[in-house]
C-alpha cells in the first residue's frame, strides 16, 4: 500500500504535567507505514510545548477557546482550512469535544473529516450520568451525585460514607474526608470547570485503565489495558505498564458493542481486592498515555485516521503485555522569535 | 494442590511479574527455585524432598519456612488452587 499525503489537524499539544494527548497522537500517526501526513497543530495557549517541539507539528496555529463562541471558533477553522486544506481534525481535549461533535456536519461539508462519538454517546457517559449509564449497560459504577451549589454539600453525609471523590465535569478530582474538604474542592472545581460538580463514592482498590477504539458499528478495533505505576500529584500517569487482564478487555468490548462507540476512548476502572471492576470514568477521547498502546503493538491514532477516511481496518487482536512507559521532563530551548511569532501572528 | 498462577512471569534473575495486575516482585535464588516448582505444579512432598535433598535443612524446618513463603504468595494473590 502506498502512502497518501494527508493533512491532519490535531489539538491537545499541551504536553505539560497535565498532558494533552496531541503529541502522542501525532507520534503514532507519524509512525504509520501507510499514511504520510502533514500535521497541523492547533493550540489554545502560546506555551503549549507541542507548538515548539521538533517533528510534532509541521505548522501550528492558535485557535480561540470554544467558549469564546462557535462563530469565532468556526471562522478560525475556516481560515486555517483555506490555507492548509485539512483532511481530518482530531480533537483531543474533553472541553472542546462537544463543540467539535456539534460542528462535525459543518466540518464535513467543508471536506474536513472527524471520527467522534455522537452527541448521545458523548452525553450519556458524562460523569454526572454515570449511575444511569451503569444501569443501562449493566456495568458496575460507584454511587455518585451531581451537586449544583454549596447547599447540596450538607446532605452528602447522609448519602455517602467519607471519604468521597469530588470531581469536575471535565477535569480534576480530589478526595474529601469531611464536608469542609468538599466545600473547598467544590469552590475550586466549580470556579475552574463550571457546574455541576460530581461527588462519587470512594471505591477501595487499584486504578486500572483501558485505551480503546470503537468503529461506530459495535466493533472494538483496538484495546490495551494499563495500570499506572507512578502517579503525579495531579493524578496523572507518569509511568504505566500494559496488563494481560482479560476481564478488562471483556468489559471494554461489551461497552463498545452495546453503545456502538465511535472513536477513541479511555475507560477508568477500580479493581477491588475481591476482583470486582467499577467504572469510575469514561473519557470520550484518546488519553495522553496512548503511545504506550502504540509501543505495545496497537497504533490507535493510525487506526483512528484510517477509520475516519473510511479505510478498512482489521481489529487488533494482540498486544505486548508488560510494556512500560516512563514519562520525563525535558527543557526545550526556543528563540524569542518563535514565541513572538506565535503570540503575535497566531501561527508558527 | 496449589500452583503459581499461569499469568505470573518469572525470570532467571528472580524478577517476578504479575501480568494481570502489573505488580512486580523480586526473590532470592531459593525463592526462585520454589516458585519454579510451584509453577510446574510440583506437589508439596516432592518439593520438600527435593529441597531437603539439596540443602542442609530438616524437613520440618523447611516446611515451616515454606508455609510462611506460601502465606506471603497468597497475600500477593500469586497462587491458585488446583484439583
Amino acid at each position: 500500500m502506498g502512502k497518501d499525503r494527508l493533512t491532519i489537524a490535531v489539538t491537545g499539544l499541551n504536553n505539560t504535567d497535565n498532558p494533552g494527548p496531541g503529541v502522542p497522537v501525532v507520534r503514532g500517526i507519524r509512525e504509520s507505514k501507510d499514511i504520510d501526513t502533514r500535521i497541523i497543530g492547533m493550540a489554545y495557549e502560546n506555551l503549549e510545548p507541542g507548538i515548539y517541539m521538533q517533528d510534532v507539528a509541521d505548522k501550528a496555529y492558535k485557535i480561540p477557546y470554544p467558549s469564546a463562541g462557535t462563530d469565532l471558533f468556526m471562522d478560525r477553522i475556516r481560515d486555517i482550512h483555506a490555507r492548509e486544506k485539512i483532511d481530518l481534525i482530531i480533537p483531543n481535549l474533553d472541553a472542546e469535544l462537544f463543540t467539535f461533535i456539534r460542528l462535525s456536519k459543518q466540518l464535513s461539508a467543508m471536506g474536513i473529516r472527524t471520527f467522534l462519538p455522537t452527541i448521545e454517546q458523548f452525553e450519556e457517559r458524562h460523569k454526572g450520568n454515570l449511575p444511569e449509564f451503569g444501569e443501562k449497560y449493566n456495568i458496575k459504577v460507584p454511587k455518585s451525585i451531581s451537586i449544583q451549589s454549596e447547599a447540596d454539600v450538607e446532605s452528602i453525609g447522609e448519602k455517602f460514607d467519607y471519604p468521597v471523590f469530588v470531581k469536575g465535569k471535565f477535569y480534576d478530582a480530589y478526595y474529601a474526608y469531611n464536608p469542609d474538604q468538599v466545600y473547598t474542592h467544590f469552590s475550586k472545581i466549580s470556579a475552574r470547570w463550571g457546574l455541576p460538580v460530581i461527588v462519587q463514592q470512594y471505591i477501595k482498590g487499584t486504578e486500572v485503565n483501558v485505551v480503546a477504539l470503537g468503529d461506530g458499528n459495535g466493533n472494538t478495533v483496538a484495546a490495551v489495558p494499563m495500570r499506572k505505576q507512578y502517579i503525579t500529584d495531579k493524578g496523572k500517569a507518569w509511568g504505566g505498564i500494559t496488563l494481560s487482564d482479560t476481564r478488562m478487555l471483556d468489559i471494554t468490548r461489551q461497552l463498545i458493542r452495546d453503545t456502538r462507540w465511535r472513536g477513541g476512548m479511555e475507560l477508568e476502572m477500580i479493581k477491588t481486592a475481591a476482583g470486582e471492576y467499577y467504572m469510575i470514568e469514561i473519557n470520550p477521547r484518546i488519553p495522553a498515555w496512548v503511545y504506550l498502546a502504540v509501543g505495545a503493538g496497537q497504533n490507535i491514532p493510525e487506526a483512528l485516521v484510517k477509520l475516519a477516511l473510511g479505510m478498512d481496518v482489521r481489529p487488533y487482536e494482540t498486544y505486548e503485555v508488560g510494556k512500560m512507559f516512563i514519562r520525563y521532563s525535558y527543557d526545550l530551548i526556543c528563540n524569542l522569535q518563535q514565541f513572538q511569532q506565535f503570540s503575535m501572528d497566531g501561527e508558527l | 494442590m496449589m500452583r503459581l498462577k499461569q499469568n505470573i512471569v518469572i525470570t532467571e534473575t528472580g524478577f517476578v511479574f504479575d501480568s494481570d495486575t502489573g505488580d512486580s516482585y523480586s526473590t532470592n535464588p531459593v525463592g526462585l527455585e520454589l516458585l519454579e516448582k510451584l509453577k510446574a505444579n510440583v506437589d508439596m512432598d516432592e518439593i520438600t524432598a527435593q529441597i531437603t535433598g539439596r540443602y542442609d535443612v530438616e524437613p520440618l524446618q523447611f516446611q515451616r519456612y515454606f508455609d510462611d513463603f506460601v502465606i506471603m504468595l497468597r497475600h500477593f494473590n500469586l497462587l491458585e488452587d488446583t484439583e
